[in-house]
């Protein structure tokens, strides 16, 4: 929410909490954070009820921080894991009905668009591989092909964790999951290669291993859907119960799945190019 | 127009910002004097045109002052919505899309709704079952929008015809709903849908219905107001629930659902905001009594043999009453049911306190409404509360079929 709304009523400070105060007082509202600022600032996101270890929190987190203008951005999550943590951001969230996030997200926008026509208003979906490939697949086309300008994120542990660990359209063939009793049948659905034909301007994909790297690619994919048209990043967020990775490593197989098939990887549209040179450009130019 | 009370010019004041913005250029909308909603009701000087009941639709959305409207194709509603994108070519809607499907378009107008722009869009039949499962969430998400369904058979076989047991499905849903007779109720009920959805008090979104082909596809006289007036926008913070604007603090809904836990007081809450939703739905009465002449018209009050329909079935009815009278010397009296949600259960009970005979003409196989009135009555009427007559699947309801069930011991041919 803007700042002006989160500061706090003269005489009522005595009132609110510890954890409002620094949000308003040493929140990332109005500045754009670091990552190697963690553990400086009051973040968006701190306290949750995910799982210890959890790859996917730890990617939410570094999320947040890349937001370019969190207390104009407005989340949009639908059933899974991911809203758990989504719900207890400082940050208005919506969580719809089941795969409808990209539906949303649209009509959202346009709204937003109609009413405020000099503040931008950054729209970000974050939802599962069953959110986004499966139930809300007609959905995320669509709002592709119709070039809507937010930007979807999808958390990428391959299973319906929160249901309980059953296959999903991005598990890799041949895994054992619920509801796949003789191993997943067919191939992990190609999302980047869809991205790609429906014209997204921006698209990601990468692990939560790099987190500068993680912040960076949220900024842009923001200030792309802002200015350019959809953009879209998926993260490999693993699920450490419903595929046995012990807690403490998590990351080691991040980094081992990234190598052999998550690698960092990055599609740009020429226009999208573009507006980020003139971004940059501005910057040194304010600098000298 | 003259400068009623009730009128507010902001065209001048609109003018000069723009003026002082530069050179954009006033869209037709804009250029609508926007009036009270009580001035555009009742004041308003009308003229009569002889329109369809889609294009009636379409009268009442230009002086709505819409901001979004999301359209997606189906029999018999799909020229309503084109017209409705004509009015956006225009300049008369601010935003306009066709949707990928319903369950897409009923989601974007929860999207569209909670940016707090005022949003519309418009269904039938099997599209109305295919957005069920967002628009049953719209009345817990306190959305205020309006929803125009054209009523058509839902179920296999396919057909596309006239058949209105799909309102049934929306009975328990939350969502207000109202079922209009023809053309000039389609009008007048779409302009007071949005007036009544957006109230601090009731924020729900409203459903307005008509049976497909007989009011939307057939021609009527229908008296409106001049096209230069709108009325006023929406004022999303004045409503029940924060808007997700980021312009004030977001609203708990999202941040606690109840699904996040599983304990007593998620239960209560949760039963406590669905109470919340039927209170709301029911406050809408005031308003329904103040801008719709309240929830029932009655015709014949005294008559011991009363019809009770809504819809179409209200117009064969007001038919059959007229030839009881003229042809069979019998008073008969009718109920038309505007309102559907919330239902007129008080106002049944008191106008059908006399009635020794009652009778549900409806254009649907079950008899949704039949059950909707022996439920409100039960206990309180001694009448015999026939279950018809009916007609389903297309076809069209005689008066001959309606004096039949009237007069049981007379042949009538149909």
């Amino acid at each position: 929410m803007s700042l002006k709304n989160m500061t706090i009523t003269p005489g009522w400070e005595k009132y609110m909490t510890k954890e409002y105060i620094d949000l308003v007082e040493r929140g990332p509202y109005g500045k754009q954070k670091k990552v190697s600022e963690m553990g400086s600032f009051k973040e968006i996101l701190e306290e949750h009820p995910m799982c210890a270890g959890c790859a996917m929190t730890l990617f939410i987190r570094l999320t947040m921080v890349g937001l370019p203008n969190p207390e104009h951005t407005i989340l949009i999550g639908t059933a899974g894991c991911g809203r758990l943590a989504l719900t207890q951001t400082s940050i208005p969230f919506i969580y719809g009905n089941y795969g409808d996030t990209n539906a949303v997200a649209s009509g959202l926008k346009r709204g937003l668009e109609v009413r405020f026509k000099d503040q931008a208003k950054d729209v970000v979906v974050m939802a599962g591989d069953g959110g986004l490939a499966d139930i809300g697949f007609s959905a995320v086309m669509h709002s592709w092909f119709r070039k809507e300008r937010f930007t979807t994120i999808m958390l990428d542990n391959e299973v319906y964790g929160n249901t309980g660990g059953q296959e999903s359209g991005m598990t890799e063939r041949g895994a054992l999951l619920k509801m796949a009793p003789k191993g997943k049948l067919f191939d992990k659905m190609d999302m980047i290669g869809l991205a790609k034909t429906s014209g997204v301007a921006y698209i990601a994909r990468l692990t939560p291993t790099n987190p500068t790297r993680v912040a960076s690619v949220v900024r842009k994919a923001v200030m792309i859907a802002r200015e350019v048209g959809p953009t879209f990043i998926q993260a490999y967020t693993s699920c450490n119960i419903e595929y046995a990775i012990p807690t403490p490593k998590v990351l080691d197989d991040a980094r081992d799945i990234e190598s052999k098939r998550y690698g960092f990887m990055e599609i740009i549209s020429d226009e999208a190019k573009a507006y980020l040179d003139s971004i940059d450009t501005a910057k040194k130019a304010k600098k000298e | 127009m003259s400068d009623s009370a009730g009128v507010k010019d902001v065209q001048a004041g609109k003018a000069a910002e723009t003026k002082s913005a530069g050179d954009i250029e006033l869209s037709a909308g804009d250029r609508q004097k926007i009036v009270t909603p009580e001035y555009m009701f009742f004041e308003a000087p009308r003229e009569r045109a002889f329109i369809t009941g889609s294009e009636a639709a379409k009268e009442a959305i230009r002086r709505s002052n819409v901001d979004v409207a999301i359209s997606y194709p189906i029999t018999p509603q799909s020229e309503t919505m084109q017209q409705v994108g004509s009015l956006w070519a225009e300049g008369y809607v601010k935003e306009y899309f066709r949707g990928e499907e319903e369950i897409g378009v009923m989601s974007a107008i929860a999207g569209s709704s909670r940016a707090g722009a005022r949003s519309m869009t418009a269904t039938g039949g099997p599209g109305l079952m295919r957005g069920m499962e967002v628009i049953a969430s719209w009345p817990g998400g306190r959305i205020p929008a309006v929803l125009l369904i054209m009523c058509r058979v839902v179920n296999a076989p396919l057909a596309i015809q006239p058949d209105n047991v799909e309102l049934s499905y929306l009975l328990n849903s939350g969502i207000i709903l109202f079922h209009g007779e023809n053309q000039q109720d389609f009008f007048d009920y779409t302009l007071k849908a949005f007036i009544i959805s957006e109230r601090p008090e009731i924020t729900l979104p409203v459903a307005v219905a008509v049976d497909g082909f007989f009011v939307t596809h057939a021609r009527g006289y229908v008296s409106m107001p001049s096209k230069d007036i709108k009325l006023p926008p929406r004022d999303p913070y004045a409503e029940a629930v924060p808007t997700m604007d980021n312009e004030n603090p977001p609203a708990r809904l999202s941040r606690d659902a109840p699904i996040q836990k599983s304990n007593f007081i998620s239960y209560q809450v949760h039963a406590s905001w669905q109470q919340e939703v039927w209170a709301a739905n029911e406050r809408a009465r005031r308003y329904i009594d103040k801008y719709m002449g309240g929830l029932i018209e009655v015709v014949n009050p005294d008559a011991e043999i009363m019809l009770i329909a809504s819809g179409s079935a209200v117009s064969q009815s007001r038919e059959a009453v007229r030839q009881a009278e003229e042809e069979h010397n019998t008073k008969v009296g009718l109920i038309k049911v505007r309102s559907l949600r919330p239902f007129p259960t008080p106002e049944l009970r008191a106008a059908c306190k006399h009635a020794k005979r009652i009778l549900v003409p409806e254009f649907n196989c079950m008899g949704w409404l039949h059950r909707e009135i022996v439920t409100a009555l039960y206990g309180y009427s001694k009448a015999e509360i026939v279950p018809g007559p009916r007609v389903y699947g297309g076809m069209s309801m005689p008066t001959e079929m309606i004096l039949q069930t009237i007069f049981p011991e007379k042949k009538f041919v149909f």
